[in-house]
């Protein structure tokens, strides 16, 4: 009997409890996810009605040279952004775990913007990056397009996406790396071996986890990048449509021009990309990512 | 061997001094430049400091944008949020680790699977359910997506685990039921995760720019975010205006992260990963 009424009890709190967070999921996920899927197969647009109109939204996405120009920057974007970021990040974590001074003042500081929201940040950088006045071309002597030559904005956007991002990773990493046992350290140096040595021996595949799960959010952060895209380069600016995301050009599509079937179409293949993306990082992570303590 | 050890301590500290500097030239750079007048900073070659500090740009700037309501719909935004996640992740969470009800690994599934998708493809439907009630441009608006959290959930769930079972057997032969054991007994214990997902919550709110910038069009209702856009689009020459607009929207997190940085730092480090 008394078994029961907490079976009851637990099967009424239960639910009660739930159930905000399962109703609010419904609604603002559920729901969301299944209409974006239909409208990915009609001609919405923002005012009036809409018919289906089976794969057109896909076909002339594939044969839009827009789109696929927008899924190659957000490769290359990530190409450009994931490797360098997630390897510098790992530098600067194992130099914050060495014995230092103001190890504190030193992880703040790298870790400062990523509470600045991007909209300033890429504004100091666009600033910094401007042809004619901005202080990069003027102290290196150089006169780069930053912000409007095609061929040059991504690797722009690029560096300060690295830029706001070390901080972060560089945290998550440290983390990883505090948790390694000092006893292997010593063991290692004991033996004779090397910092480096240590560090490939040691370090890098105790904290392998941990740089995996960086990689994987990195990567995915940067399938999605739009607000630094967004803020860099503008309507109006002669590169835009060299250096649109797909992110970027979903918002503009969908929010822009109101092709809401077809923005619907394009943020579809982009969760997947990124699902592929994903998947593939962890068939690929039995190969190097170390679970054994 | 006691040389070698101390050049290699030397490189790491020039390392991250040269990091550092890196890391907060821009904020510098913004800073010297709100207060240069537009023609200072085109001159050729530029000053380092302004040659006389003046505050032209910061009056322009909150001229421009209504920064007293940007600062206080984004305060709004972010308590609300704050709040609702860490009532309803609180809840659910809860019940997840500790309670078993019918359906529970089925429901638990589901929040696993939205906490992977990315948000992007929400946001149309739910621009259109905001659109047909009426509610562009207010607090509402702002607030609804970040009402519930699947990630937040899934997050709090982990916290709610690692609190041993016997705390709460013990609470119930003291006769709590299960709200009380979950608000009384359970809930304090879970203060660190909560301080991380407030943290998480409020930098996400705080940075995010797609959906006020779609949702809230009208700029007084707006975050600062998408308050500092429109203000990249009307002026974006004038590049002192911009940078006081930048220093005036940043302040507030920034005092915040000074404060309490220790809570920021753990709480990126807890929730890595999302």
């Amino acid at each position: 009997m008394k078994k029961n009424t907490k079976i009851d009890q637990d099967h009424f709190w239960g639910y009660l409890l739930v159930a905000p967070t399962i109703i609010g999921l419904l609604v603002l996920n559920v729901y969301p996810f299944l209409q974006t899927v239909y409208l990915s197969f009609t001609n919405a647009k923002v005012f009036g009605a809409h018919k289906f109109v089976g794969l057109l939204n896909y076909i002339k996405m594939f044969t839009s040279e827009e789109f696929l120009r927008a899924t190659w920057n957000t490769i290359l974007f990530c190409i450009l952004t994931v490797p360098i970021g997630v390897l510098l990040a790992l530098v600067i974590a194992v130099l914050l775990n060495a014995k230092i001074k103001g190890k504190v003042v030193f992880r703040a500081i790298f870790f400062l913007p990523m509470v600045v929201a991007p909209a300033a940040v890429a504004m100091v950088w666009k600033w910094m990056f401007n042809s004619e006045y901005g202080i990069i071309n003027t102290v290196f002597h150089t006169s780069v397009d930053w912000i409007t030559d095609p061929n040059v904005v991504i690797i722009t956007v690029a560096i300060v996406a690295i830029w706001s991002a070390l901080g972060y990773d560089a945290v998550l990493l440290l983390s990883g790396i505090q948790n390694v046992s000092r006893s292997y350290y010593e063991a290692a140096s004991l033996d004779g071996c090397t910092r480096l040595q240590q560090f490939w021996y040691i370090t890098l595949p105790m904290v392998s986890p941990t740089l995996f799960v960086v990689l994987i959010m990195r990567l995915m952060a940067s399938l999605k990048v739009y607000d630094l895209l967004y803020m860099m380069v503008g309507e109006g600016n002669p590169a835009l449509g060299k250096a649109q995301s797909l992110i970027y050009l979903f918002y503009r599509e969908s929010f822009i021009s109101g092709n809401r079937g077809y923005a619907s179409a394009i943020v579809i293949w982009t969760v997947l990309l990124i699902g592929v993306v994903t998947l593939l990082q962890f068939i690929g992570q039995k190969k190097w990512v170390n679970y054994e303590v | 061997m006691k040389k070698k050890q101390g050049i290699s301590t030397t490189l790491t500290y020039a390392a991250l001094i040269v990091g550092a500097v890196i890391m907060i030239f821009p904020f510098i750079w913004m800073l010297l430049t709100a207060f240069k007048t537009n023609a200072e900073v085109m001159q050729i070659p530029p000053t380092i400091l302004p040659s006389n500090w003046n505050m032209d740009s910061f009056a322009k700037a909150t001229d421009l944008l209504p920064f007293g309501k940007l600062y206080l719909n984004t305060i709004l935004m972010i308590i609300i949020r704050v709040v609702s996640a860490v009532a309803f992740c609180s809840m659910a969470g809860y019940a997840f680790a500790k309670l078993n009800f019918r359906g529970k690994n089925f429901l638990f599934t589901l929040i696993i699977v939205q906490q992977m998708i990315p948000g992007q493809i929400f946001i149309i439907p739910q621009y259109q359910m905001i659109a047909k009630l009426g509610a562009t441009n207010t607090l509402f608006a702002l607030v609804f997506p970040g009402i519930v959290s699947a990630f937040g959930t899934f997050f709090l769930r982990q916290a709610y685990m690692g609190i041993p079972d016997e705390i709460g057997e013990a609470a119930y032969l003291d006769g709590c039921n299960r709200w009380q054991t979950f608000i009384k007994v359970m809930f304090p214990l879970t203060r660190s995760s909560v301080a991380a997902l407030t943290v998480f919550t409020a930098v996400f709110a705080y940075t995010d720019l797609m959906w006020p910038l779609i949702v809230n069009t009208d700029i007084n209702a707006t975050t600062l975010s998408a308050g500092l856009s429109s203000l990249n689009g009307q002026f974006s020459t004038n590049y002192p205006v911009l940078m006081a607009g930048s220093l005036l929207a940043m302040l507030p997190m920034v005092a915040l992260y000074l404060v309490f940085q220790k809570q920021f730092i753990e709480g990126v480090a807890m929730t890595g990963g999302k």
